[in-house]
């Protein structure tokens, strides 16, 4: 059996005290040993942000990789070893802005991974300047006069994009976010798992008290069924007085885009044996030719 | 050079086919025991404006296009005011009867043969588009080449459409030869068949760099389309099922490389092929493969820039652009194939060095290398020399027997760490785009970055003797001795090589020259045979002699002169011949 202990290292975080990555990463690894699943059967593919430098901060096999380019490069990932359960780890700058067209291309493609969002709303490693989340009006180093644009709304952009599972967890309530990161981990394609998470340093909008209140959670709601998509549509789109947690929308039948492609029918790409070609393609390949 | 050689033009509006039945002609004058080299030479729109396919044949090798045309395949008068005066005097143009041809186009040293194109291609065929195939029948007939030929490459490139479009392209063929003997005693060149010739195989560099890399064990690629890189995609997506290959229209050149990296890191061989806009969005993801080990290779089919340039045609202007390409520093090899075979062959090399050395492995061609058509001898794609090398990449059973914890980024001797692929239990790593220690893990101690950096560096010696290996050291060509020792880089190769032979034929020793494949690391070898010439003229294809650049930068010699081409259309032998620096070279001599 898989611990929580298999997944600790000696690497001390960087973050600041009270910063929501630290329960982020505790359900991760709560997840992933409670879904029995070993440091070297994930692969954690991360972008570049505060909350991207997580790999670091437990055992398991990693790639740590550019600003926005998260996504694409656990696509790759995928493609070449589906046997390989892949989870991306990023902030909403690195998802939202600099890898928005990864995040649309991902999700309409619905690639098998774990989509964890680190979603503070504001940009943290690079001194707090607003996000794509961040409120209108939000005044940072960028926006002194307070930001024009309108924030991105995560869950109900990935449901336009045909999102075949959509969630959001809270970073204040652990254990529901490591159960949530464990369904996401079954799903069979794309996840979405935008957790939000307070910046202690830089965002007092969206502190722990302005979420203590809000947050509630979908499955204590009664006849709440993810695979409505009216439903869901609606509760993606609530924001407010009362913000809901949980798996809002669910649909396991849309296969995903390894799946579906006939090279990786015979197994995971990097499995398949490597050698020259044999002489009847050879000669196959000539024959086009002459 | 064979004096009863000819180059035949076709031309006509973009959407006439004049590419795809240019291509089918000159396969069937291969098949007929003759050489080829065919221009694709077209405008980046869809339908209209003036495109036209060249079909240099010849029953000796060729290397190069040439610049005089014997026979003009008018599909429009366009092409006729474009070309007649490319047209050597005997030398013909067959046109629709239904056009008419302008007094001041008509040349009292050129015939001009009306042929019912557009009627023979709607009676015979029933369509008009198949104009194009009259005229190749027509040209079959008046250069006196055996129909047959013809006809098999008809009956192969139609298969997938049926037997009723077969004949009918059959038809349209024949009636096309037949219309060309009420002419053929006013057309002065003939190219027969050789029947007794050996097979032959016709391709061009794309197909040449994609077979190698598909024969080296590339089972991933990705890409976003860009002339003249695309179809490099086109021909992996029409054979991966069968080849068990991955192929990826991605959402950009930046998903493209990044996803390739992933493919990478996993330990599948991946490549990105593309051109040079797609290569500049690829700039920050070659730094991540950089500091990352992970073995990628990157294809550019050049085209001329700055942005969108010129996008159908040729330049040479990427060389050092490509060569430095990143955010810091790190080894990469940089290699310009000349040919069809050279581009086959470091198709598959380029995947052996990226995985020996575990850094970007980054080919140029251009499109003229990408585009043209060339014949071959049916060996000179050297299958059997194919080997796949994975390098320093540990096996499963190495893994079972990893004792101590691994580091991924260990520092060697020869800079090359052993690398694993994720998934093991003895081997669990993080890779990081930041700086990072043995094991991987993100540092910032200055001794480590030292550390990091040079074992990184040092894989450059053992790069540097693979380019002397392959004998990219740079390969000359001519005689040893000669007044002028000719320098190029990529698809000079053959044009150049053209050049000098036919110096050398008005007068033996004149020219020879030396070519470079591998551009970097760049070949130690490069330095005494450049020392070694009397005087060194560089040719290549962009403004501001980037070759030469590099030259001076690595041997801190300069040349004596340049011959340097801008204007989108690649170097004829012709060309070079008469530029000043070598006419009047000959002249004074």
């Amino acid at each position: 059996m898989v611990s929580l202990r298999d997944f600790n290292t000696d690497t001390l975080p960087t973050w600041c005290k009270g910063c929501g990555n630290f329960a982020i990463l505790s359900a991760i690894k709560m997840a992933l040993a409670q879904r029995d699943i070993a440091p070297h059967e994930i692969l954690l593919v991360t972008g570049v942000g505060c909350g991207s430098k997580l790999p670091h901060y437990m055992r398991s096999t990693g790639f740590h990789t550019l600003h926005g380019r998260t996504l694409a490069v656990a696509t790759g990932a995928r493609l070449a070893n589906h046997d390989l359960p892949v989870m991306a780890v990023h902030g909403d700058g690195d998802s939202f802005n600099e890898g928005m067209n990864h995040f649309v291309q991902t999700v309409r493609r619905n690639v098998n991974l774990v989509d964890v969002v680190q979603d503070n709303r504001i940009y943290g490693l690079t001194k707090g300047q607003y996000s794509p989340t961040s409120e209108k009006g939000k005044r940072t180093p960028t926006s002194p006069r307070g930001s024009i644009e309108r924030p991105v709304n995560p869950p109900a952009l990935a449901m336009t994009l045909g999102a075949t599972f959509v969630s959001r967890g809270y970073s204040g309530e652990l254990q529901h976010l490591a159960w949530l990161i464990g369904e996401a981990l079954e799903h069979p394609g794309y996840a979405l798992v935008d957790v939000m998470q307070p910046c202690v340093t830089w965002n007092r909008s969206y502190a722990y008290s302005f979420y203590k209140d809000r947050v509630y959670k979908l499955q204590d709601q009664e006849g709440y069924d993810a695979a409505d998509r009216e439903a869901a549509w609606e509760k993606a789109q609530e924001w407010g007085e009362r913000i809901p947690i949980g798996i809002i929308y669910r649909d396991a039948s849309v296969p995903s885009y390894e799946a579906q492609v006939p090279a990786l029918e015979a197994g995971p790409l990097v499995k398949q044996p490597l050698g020259t070609l044999a002489p009847e393609q050879v000669e196959a390949l000539r024959a086009e030719i002459m | 050079m064979s004096n009863n050689e000819m180059t035949i033009r076709i031309g006509g509006e973009a959407g006439m086919g004049l590419e795809s039945s240019g291509a089918g002609f000159s396969k069937a004058l291969t098949r007929g025991g003759l050489y080829v080299f065919g221009l694709p030479d077209y405008y980046s729109r869809i339908r209209g404006g003036h495109n036209f396919f060249s079909i240099r044949v010849s029953p000796e090798p060729l290397v190069s296009h040439a610049e005089p045309v014997h026979l003009v395949l008018a599909l429009d008068v366009e092409t006729i005011r474009r070309h007649v005066d490319d047209l050597v005097p005997g030398g013909a143009v067959v046109y629709d009867e239904g056009e008419e041809v302008p007094e001041e186009l008509q040349r009292s040293e050129i015939g001009f043969f009306p042929v019912p194109l557009t009627k023979l291609a709607e009676e015979k065929g029933g369509r008009a588009i198949m104009r194009n195939t009259v005229a190749f029948g027509v040209a079959t007939g008046l250069m006196g080449f055996d129909p047959t030929y013809l006809d098999s490459v008809i009956r192969d490139n139609f298969a997938p459409k049926g037997q009723k479009v077969i004949d009918a392209n059959l038809r349209v063929a024949e009636a096309g030869v037949e219309a060309a003997q009420a002419f053929q005693d006013d057309f002065p060149f003939h190219v027969e068949a050789v029947p007794d010739a050996p097979s032959r195989m016709i391709l061009n560099g794309n197909e040449a760099f994609a077979l190698g890399a598909l024969a080296g064990g590339c089972r991933f690629v990705a890409t976003y389309p860009m002339t003249p890189g695309s179809p490099v995609l086109h021909w992996f997506a029409a054979r991966a099922d069968e080849y068990g290959a991955v192929i990826k229209h991605t959402e950009s050149e930046i998903g493209a490389i990044n996803m390739a990296i992933g493919a990478g890191f996993q330990g599948a061989r991946a490549m990105c092929p593309t051109s040079g806009g797609g290569f500049s969005l690829m700039v920050e993801a070659l730094g991540l493969a950089g500091i990352t080990e992970v073995p990628v290779v990157i294809y550019n089919a050049q085209r001329p820039g700055p942005a969108t340039g010129l996008p159908t045609r040729t330049e040479q202007a990427d060389m050092l652009f490509m060569m430095h390409a990143s955010q810091g520093e790190f080894p990469r090899f940089l290699l310009a194939p000349g040919t069809i075979e050279d581009a086959f062959r470091v198709g598959w090399q380029a995947f052996n060095l990226a995985d020996r050395y575990q850094t970007p492995t980054l080919v140029m061609s251009d499109h003229y290398l990408a585009a043209s058509y060339r014949t071959v001898e049916a060996d000179a794609l050297d299958f059997d020399a194919v080997e796949i090398d994975r390098g320093a990449l540990l096996t499963e059973d190495d893994l079972d027997d990893l004792e101590e914890p691994y580091q991924r980024y260990k520092v060697t001797e020869s800079g090359v760490s052993p690398r694993a692929t994720p998934g093991h239990p003895n081997a669990i790593w993080v890779s990081t785009a930041n700086e990072h220690d043995e094991f991987g893990a993100v540092s910032e101690d200055a001794q480590n970055r030292i550390a990091q950096a040079d074992k990184r560096m040092r894989k450059k010696e053992g790069m540097r003797q693979e380019v002397e290996s392959a004998g990219w050291s740079p390969a000359l060509y001519g005689p040893e001795e000669a007044e002028v020792t000719f320098v190029c880089w990529g698809s000079t190769y053959g044009p150049l090589r053209e050049a000098v032979e036919r110096l050398n034929a008005e007068e033996a020793g004149r020219a020879n020259m030396l070519h470079f494949t591998a551009l970097h690391p760049f070949p130690t070898e490069a330095k005494p045979a450049l020392k070694r010439a009397k005087r060194t003229i560089v040719v290549e294809g962009n403004v501001t002699g980037q070759l030469e650049t590099l030259i001076r930068a690595r041997t801190g010699l300069s040349v004596d002169g340049s011959i340097r081409k801008y204007d989108g259309r690649a170097f004829s032998p012709e060309y070079i011949v008469a530029d000043p620096a070598v006419a009047d070279l000959f002249e004074e001599v």
